[in-house]
Order: structure tokens, then sequence, then C-alpha cells
């Protein structure tokens, strides 16, 4: 993602802090100087070029891997709202989606058992936070790598790649982020990469923000706007619950989801990305398209491989 | 005015003639007597006739009171419990998904046809135009809508879809956002009906009082008149004519003291603790609300500081019930007493051991809430569901005892409202009546007293 720097120095100029949101946060200015990104063993690269590229895989233990390992439990951050990815089966009140089988890879890796995992539900803006107070090991949330949070935070290599995308209603005449929407109700989740999106090129549609991503799609079903903008990943959990609705266009922007962990905790990010490479591997059988058909494909069509990752040393 | 006016010059020749002839009549004792009689009589008349009007107005005031007012200010908060009881049942039922208990149902249904039912009869009663027409034509507008949304809820989440808390948290803002505030400023403009009534009624009869005062007056000076100038020392018709009027002076001070005093303590104590605990009642529903769509919003939605948007409304509510600290901004009010403090001053007898009984249910709802939060927070979900809507050792355990301790409080507060108030209203009975029969008589005295001086001229 080249030309990064400049879209977050835009984005943080035309976002303010917004509280809560289920969809991507968008970088925040003032962030840059947060506790935690100081006397950190990994050091963030000085100029940000390519904030996917993450530190080499070993499976050697260091002092994180072995804080896991004593503790018996993997803790990781999760959502539970978004749907196919983090999300809490009001039936069987059980985890599931593609970030969850994610940690659970992670889990069995280290520990051995996929289940010696203890889920936190953190609220987007709670991510990095719960990461540089050490409550959890990993984040594994449909977060985005930008140039802002690698300050802040060590991700792994990208597990996922997804993009702002355009939610209409099947017969809708908005077809894309585009000139389509002028004169429409769009609507977005408050703080998101959608919002400042928006802001920036509304192409003469109004918005209207609301607390979640998932908001949205009760305002769709609502009749109280036309078109939802998040993005591609959370779009799909949302027309998977409505079969009414579908993307629409091309994704219009590019964010690569990451693992996130602490800064210092250099041997768990190589770790976690040692059982990337495995999840990737196999081709059309490995473990990551395994996830993938199972959780995604059905409103995510046409991924054919994860994306390849990238490292910086 | 084009009306052609009577000549200023002949009706000030009538009015000089007419005051003549009075002081004509002024000049000899007969005529003197004679003034005085129709004086005396006139105010005496007028007292009678100013107490009958003033105590029937005040028994009207009281009269509504009790049949009016007050049960409609009950009704209003009625249906503000019954819709905030049915945005907890709703959040409740939801949490437990597809085992959602017969019973919340079945509590959520019964709010809502509670709620319909007053609703219709609240309009009937109340002009659509006024400020609680408008209220109403609101709740009644928006109820369905609620309705709607919470049934959407249901269904998508009975299919998994996390689409279903969404909605269910859509439904509940449109509950606190329009639904609960209308039915708010309804129970605000049913309560302001009562305390005008309550004003009506306990105030003073300082006109009546006034004439009273100035007939026994006139009254005494005619006395002591006839007296220096006969050296008679009575006069029966003016002694019993003084007589009728002091009775219906002490009557009126004392059946007016003692249905003020009535009124005064059904509202100090009995309307003003029904407003109280009608408050705690609300104020526990919502922490309860709260306290549930925590679990269900899952940290969905955050305050402007980063916390968890329904775990702060649920410390909000609790600081209201149990005080002790500054109540939050989102009041506006300082209260280190809390709403179960005022209630526990405002209750007497058993009313006050069940508000004592509510409050350390509330303490114990606080402790297990602790638990359960706590649970969640440390990422067991599994463990603290069962912790808020558990039928035992749950916080809705707790929650469903303070409900009940507040609703039998409410009882036991309404009969002492209904006592104090009765009572009352009955040191009015047959005062009206009594001032008018006795000021009549007091006049017909007082007409005869003069006549019998007025024969020695004769």
């Amino acid at each position: 993602m080249t030309g990064c720097a400049v879209a977050a120095a835009t984005v943080a100029v035309l976002l303010p802090y917004g509280g809560g949101g289920g969809g991507r946060t968008a970088p925040v200015a003032a962030s840059r100087t947060a506790p935690g990104a100081r006397d950190t063993a990994v050091r963030a690269p000085a100029t940000c070029t390519d904030p996917e590229a993450s530190l080499r895989p070993s499976t050697a233990d260091g002092p994180a891997v072995r804080r896991v390992k004593e503790r018996g439990r993997l803790i990781a951050g999760v959502d539970q709202n978004s749907y196919r990815w983090g999300y809490r089966d009001p039936a069987t009140g059980e985890l599931s989606g593609f970030d969850i089988d994610l940690v659970r890879a992670v889990a069995k890796a280290i520990l051995g058992d996929p289940d010696k995992v203890t889920f936190l539900a953190i609220p987007t803006n709670q991510r990095i936070p719960a990461l540089q107070k050490g409550k959890v090991d990993i984040v594994v949330r449909t977060m985005t790598v930008n140039c802002d949070r690698v300050r802040q935070v060590a991700f792994s290599t990208a597990y996922f790649e997804a993009g702002q995308q355009v939610l209409a209603p099947k017969g809708s005449p908005v077809t894309a982020f585009d000139d389509s929407l002028r004169g429409k109700k769009v609507c977005t989740a408050k703080g998101s990469t959608g919002e400042s999106e928006l802001r920036r090129e509304a192409h003469g549609a109004s918005v209207l923000t609301v607390p979640n991503q998932l908001d949205c799609l009760v305002r769709l079903q609502l009749g109280q706007v036309d078109a939802v903008v998040t993005d591609s990943a959370l779009a799909a959990g949302q027309a998977a619950q409505d079969p009414s609705v579908r993307l629409v266009g091309k994704p219009f922007t590019t964010e690569s989801y990451g693992v996130a962990m602490n800064l210092r905790d250099e041997d768990l990010v190589r770790r976690v990305n040692a059982v990337l490479e495995d999840y990737r591997r196999g081709g059309g059988e490995s473990p990551w398209m395994l996830a993938y058909r199972k959780w995604l494909a059905a409103d995510l069509k046409g991924i054919t491989a994860p994306p390849e990752p990238k490292y910086r040393d | 005015m084009s009306r052609a006016q009577p000549d200023p010059g002949e009706r000030r020749a009538a009015w000089r003639e007419g005051l003549d002839r009075l002081r004509a009549a002024a000049t000899t004792e007969p005529g003197r007597l004679r003034v005085i009689g129709a004086a005396l009589a006139a105010l005496l008349v007028a007292f009678g006739g100013v107490t009958a009007w003033q105590v029937t107005s005040r028994a009207a005031a009281a009269d509504a009171v009790v049949t009016h007012s007050q049960p409609l200010s009950a009704d209003a908060a009625d249906i503000y419990r019954s819709l905030a009881d049915a945005d907890t049942a709703a959040a409740t039922g939801f949490l437990a998904g597809g085992r959602e208990p017969r019973a919340v149902r079945q509590r959520y249904e019964n709010d809502i046809s509670v709620a319909a039912r007053l609703l219709a009869e609240a309009a009937a009663g109340t002009d659509a135009d006024a400020p609680a027409g408008r209220q109403i034509a609101t709740l009644t507008e928006q109820l369905p809508v609620y309705t709607g949304l919470v049934e959407q809820a249901r269904a998508a989440g009975r299919q998994g879809l996390p689409l279903g808390g969404a909605y269910l948290r859509y439904a509940s803002d449109r509950m606190r956002e329009q639904l609960l505030p209308a039915a708010q400023s309804l129970y605000v403009a049913e309560t302001l009906r009562l305390e005008s009534d309550y004003d009506d009624a306990t105030a003073w009869p300082w006109a009546a009082l006034a004439t009273g005062v100035a007939a026994l007056g006139a009254l005494g000076w005619a006395q002591r008149r006839t007296y220096l100038r006969t050296h008679r020392v009575f006069n029966h018709g003016l002694v019993g004519a003084t007589a009728a009027a002091t009775v219906t002076l002490l009557w009126l001070t004392a059946g007016h003291g003692v249905a003020s005093a009535g009124l005064s303590s059904s509202r100090d104590h009995g309307a003003r603790a029904l407003q109280v605990l009608n408050e705690a009642r609300i104020a526990s529903l919502q922490a309860r609300g709260d306290e549930s769509l925590t679990l269900v919003a899952r940290g969905a939605v955050l305050t402007a500081e980063g916390e968890d948007a329904y775990e702060a409304g649920y410390q909000d509510e609790m600081q209201r019930l149990t005080g002790r600290v500054v109540v939050g901004e989102r009041h506006g009010e300082t209260d280190t007493e809390g709403l179960l403090g005022r209630a526990r001053s405002l209750t007497g007898g058993p009313g006050r051991e069940r508000t004592e009984a509510v409050l350390r249910d509330v303490t114990e709802w606080q402790r297990r809430h602790r638990s359960a939060r706590a649970a969640d927070e440390s990422g067991y979900y599994d463990r603290a569901l069962p912790e808020v809507i558990g039928e035992k050792n749950s916080t809705g355990e707790m929650f469903d005892r303070v409900d009940a301790g507040l609703r039998q409080a409410l009882v036991l507060e309404q009969k002492r409202f209904r006592t104090a108030a009765d009572d009352g209203r009955g040191a009015l009975t047959g005062l009206a009546a009594g001032a008018a029969v006795l000021a009549l008589l007091g006049a017909t005295a007082a007409v005869l007293g003069v006549g019998r001086r007025l024969s020695e001229y004769r």
C-alpha cells in the first residue's frame, strides 16, 4: 500500500476522534504519542511505506510465548458482533467466525489445544489499549494494518485483504461508490474509514452515521437509508444476514487485516507469523481456504488465495 | 361610544338625592338603626355566601385530587413503568435467545397491553390539544413502531444473526429517546395538575375569614352602641347573630384546618412518597434494562469517554437509586440521599420497612452485578449470562425482588394516601351548607334584634 502516510495524514485531519464503532476505526493523529509506543523491542520503521511488512516467522520460544504457555491459555481480544468473523451465535452462545478459527489455530500451535483460549470481547476503540495494558495476548478482530497503528502495536503478516465497498438492496439504482449515490442517503459507522471516505467524496449522497456498522443494516432494512458504506469483509457479514442486499461495485480502498500484538512481544509476532504460514499452506485445501469457504465465500465471492505475506527483515 | 349618555347633571342629582335621603335617615336614631340592621344582615349573608362558595371550591379541588388528578398521575406513572418494564423484558428475553422463558415473554406482552390500555384511557380523559394530549398522541403512534422493532429483533435473534442485537438496541433507543421522554412529560403534566389541585384544596379561604371577622366586629360594635345608649347589656337578636357568626367562623377555621392538614399529609407522605417510589421503580427498571443491554450490545456502543454506554447507564441509574455518590451529569442534579433514601423518609410503617428491604436488595443486586461484569470482562460471557438472567443467584433475581418490594411499598403508600386524603375531605362535609344556614339564621337574628330596638321608637 503505497502512499499510506499521505492517506493516514489526510484521514487524521478529516476525522475527529470518534467514540465507538464496529467498523474500521481510522487512525487518530493524537495517538501518535500514545504510551506503550516507547521502550519497545520492535521498533516501528522510521518512515512508513509498507506497514503490512512484518517479522520473519520463527517457532523459538521467547518471553511472550513462555508467558502464554505458563498460563496455559491464550487470551484473545475478539469481536462478538461481526457476523462470519467473530460473533456469538445467540442460539448456542458460542463464538464463531473466520477470526475465531484463526485464534484457535494459534492456540493449537502454541498450546496444543484449540480450546485453550480465553476470548475477551473488546470494543473497537479498546483494541490498542487492551494490548498495551497486557489484558490480551493477541487481537484478532478485523483490524486493519496501517501506518498509524504500527507505531502502537505489532502486526502479524496480513491474513485478509478487504476494502471499503458499497452495500445496497438488490435492484437498487446504486451500483458502486460513484455518482449513482447522488441524492441517496448513505449510512456508515461513526469514526470508520467509510465515514472519512464519504467526507472526502460523498458523490452527492447525504450521510448518516451510527454507532456500529451493523446498525446500518437496520437502517437499510427500515428504509431510512439507501446504501451502506463499510469494508467488504463486514459488508459480507451484513449481506449474509439479509439475502435481499448485496455488495455492489469494486472495493475502492485496500485494507489488510493483521493479528495485533504488543510491540514488546516480538517472539509472539514471529510465532503467529509461523502459524499463518501453515495456515496459508496447502493451496485450495489450505486451512485458510477452508475457513474462507466456510464463513465468507457465499457473500464475498472471487477470492482464490490468501494474501501474500510481506516481511521486512 | 355613540350611544347617548344620561345627562350628567340629572345623574348627579339622582345620586345626591339618594345620599340626602340616607343622610336624613342617619340623622334620626330609627333611621340609623335601619341602616345598621341592613348592614349587619348584609355582612352576615355575605359571610355565609363567601364561606359556602370558598368551601365548595376547596371540596371540589379535594375531590379532584382523590378521584381525578392523583389517579391520572398514577396512571401516567404506570404507563411509564409499563414501557420501561417492556423494554427491560425485551432485552432479558433476547439475551436468553431461543430459550426465552415464557414468563419473560408474558411480562413483555402484559406490559405492552397495560400501556396501550392506559394510553387509551388517558386519551379519553384528556384534551387532545393540551400538552398531555400531544404526549399521548406521540406514545400511541410510537408504541406499535417499537413493538415491531422488538419482533424484528426476536426474529433475527432466533436465526442466530447478530442483526437481532442491533435491532434490539435500535428498539431500545426509540424507547429511550421517544417513548419514555413522552411518558415522562405526560407524568409531569399530570403531576402538575395534581399539585395545582392540592394548592386549590389547601389554600386558606381568606375572603370568608375576612368577612367573618368583619361581621363579628360589626356585631360587637352594634352591641356596644346599644349598651352605651340603652344600658341594656344583651340584645337577644344580636347575641344570637354573634353566636351564629362565631360558630360559623370556628367551624370554617377548624374544618378547613383539619381538611388542609389531612390533604397536606396525603400530599407530603402519600402523593410525594408515591412519586418517589414510582421514580425509584423506573430507575431500577432502567438499570435492569441497561444491565441486559450491556450483554446484548457487547461493547458495540460506547460513551464519549470510551466506556460501555449501557454499563455507564446502569451505574447512573444505581446512583439515582442509592445516592451516596453525587448523581452524574446525565440527570444534572446532586443527590447524596438517592431515591430510596428519600422514599424511606417519606414512607411510614410497613411502607418504610419495605423500602428498607428494597435498599438491602439493591445492595445485593450491585454485588452480583459486579461479579457478573467481572466474569464478562474476563471473557467469560458464558458464566456472566446466567449471573444476569438465571433464576437463582442472579442479578435478575434481585431485580425481581426490588421490583416486587417497590410495588408493595407503592400499594401501601397508595392506601395511606387515600386514608389521609379521605380524612381531609371528610372535614369539609356539611361545612358549606352549614355555613349558609347559620349565616341566614344570624342575619335573621340580627334583623330581629335591631327590629326590637326599632320598635321602641313607635
